[in-house]
This record gives structure tokens, sequence and C-alpha cells, in this order.
């Protein structure tokens, strides 16, 4: 079941999206994981296209990291152990 | 050795290993599962004794094994407290994956035929892995990359050091078992993407 959400009037659009989203995932570079097995990983949990995996793969390897996801505390959580499943060098912080 | 492919008809991912490599393969996952059930949880000290003695759940601090310490990086590098809590909600169970994942890879290859201890020779291992099997080898391999280059100290752009030493240095001989391992998981991944 579910119900209308009442917004409060006073907050703005941009205040919503952060509370909504105000963790990230972030996956760092390292020397040993393969830049075909980050993208395989980063395709296949995130659901992510080709495309876009290999953006951020390329992104963790040329600047040393890349923000990979962003959601609630939770998710985030749960993100960080996939990734560490994986092998990948993964944290979480807070939306910059 | 021409590491993993797809099987056109039965849609499998097959490999083909010597004795050798096989029992070596198994080898390195063993030794794997030891470490990964060996080190004990860090016991708390910052709270209670007896809440610390009933704090069975799990460890809160970074593992003091390197290795440890890089299959299990700390979350939240900047907070201590939920570092500690994440640690202790997660890194039973990805212990528990990791050892798994690792004895899939023994229990593959002794099924696929090898024996326990390897005798004889001329020996091949046929491999036939369906995809989620094949993942989990995939998974293994990276655990088993990130322990081997830890313990070398394995840096970015560093091939050229490894390639200069003598062939009968230890280190390069490691060395080279680390990158079979590497092209082992590039062929799983290409297999694995097909």
């Amino acid at each position: 079941m579910t119900a209308p959400v009442e917004v409060e009037p006073t907050i703005t659009p941009d205040e919503i999206t952060l509370t909504a989203k105000p963790w990230v995932t972030i996956v760092w570079n390292d020397p040993v994981n393969l830049m075909s097995y980050v993208t395989y990983v980063f395709q296949k949990y995130f659901g992510y296209s080709k495309k876009k995996a290999e953006k951020l793969m390329i992104e963790v390897h040329e600047d040393g990291k890349s923000v990979v996801s962003h959601g609630t505390r939770e998710e985030m959580e749960r993100d960080v152990q996939a990734m560490h499943e994986y092998g990948l060098w993964a944290t979480m912080d807070r939306q910059e | 050795m021409s590491g993993f492919h797809r099987h056109r008809r039965s849609k499998l991912i097959i490999a083909n290993f010597s004795g050798f490599e096989a029992d070596l393969l198994r080898s390195l996952a063993g030794q794997l599962v030891e470490l990964l059930r060996n080190e004990a949880a860090v016991p708390r000290d910052d709270v209670d004794p007896f809440e610390a003695l009933m704090d069975f759940s799990g460890p809160t601090q970074e593992p003091e094994d390197p290795v440890l310490a890089r299959l299990f990086p700390t979350a939240y590098p900047d907070d201590e407290e939920a570092a500690s809590e994440f640690r202790r909600f997660t890194e039973g169970g990805l212990r528990d994956g990791k050892a798994a994942a690792a004895v899939a890879i023994i229990d593959g290859l002794e099924e696929a035929g090898l024996p326990q201890e390897l005798t004889e020779d001329g020996l091949m291992i046929d491999v036939e892995l369906d995809q989620p099997t094949a993942e989990t080898w995939m998974r293994s391999f990276t655990d088993l990359r990130l322990a081997l280059a830890t313990r070398l100290g394995v840096e970015e752009g560093d091939e050229g050091y490894w390639h200069s030493l003598p062939d009968d240095d230890p280190r390069a001989q490691a060395h080279d078992i680390y990158e079979w391992v590497g092209y082992l998981q590039e062929t799983l991944v290409g297999a694995l993407s097909q």
C-alpha cells in the first residue's frame, strides 16, 4: 500500500534530492585489478551499460577514484559490501 | 594452457590445465582459505570487559595481516566508529564468502580429476564451469591476485622491475604465478562476457 507523500512546502527541490541520496560509494584505483574485470563488475552488479561501466573504470584508473553509486546510507553500505565481495577497494562518504 | 573460453555448443566455460597447473591453483586457493580462517577476530578493548566478552558478532578493527586488510578495506576512512560497526556486521560474511569461493576452485579441480597427491606425469585436467560457478572462480582469482600482489608489494607500472629479476629469484617466480593467475582471470572475464 502506498499514499501520497506530503512535502514540506518550505523545502526546495534541491534539499529534497540531497536528503534522499546523501551518500556515495567510491571505488579507488589499485595496481592489481584488471580493467576488464572492473568493467564487468560495474555492469553485473549495478546493471550499468558497457559504455557507462567503462567510463567509470577509466575514471578509477586515471583519476585514482570514481563515485560509482549514490543513495541512502543503507544502500551505500550494501554497495560497498558488494564491492568488497568482488575484491574492489571501495569506501563510502557523504555526498559533497 | 590457453586460458578459459566458452564452449560453442554447451555454452559452458572450459579450460584445460596440466596436472602441475591445477595442483598450483589448488595450493594457492588452499592457502587463501587457511589465511581467511586463521587470523582470529581482534577483541575489542574500547568497551566494558563484560560487554567485550559477550560481543563475538564480528571484528571491529582492521586486520593486522596486510592481505586481509586489503581484502576487507575500511569502509568509512574518516569515521572510526562507523567503520567498526560496518566491519562488525560485514567482515564475517565476507570472509565466509571468499573462503567458500576458494573452496569451489579446489572442489572443481578435484571433481575434474585432480588427485589429492599429484604423482602422474602428463595428467590433464579439463574443467567445465556453468555461469555462476565461473563467476565464483573469477571473484576468487581476484582474491588470489590481491593476496599475491600484497605479499610481493606490486605497484602500478612496475612490470619492468619484475621482469629484470633473475629467473631463479623466488620473487620473480612468485610474480610469474601472479601474472599467470591474471592471465587466467582475463580469459575468464572474456569468456563470461561472450
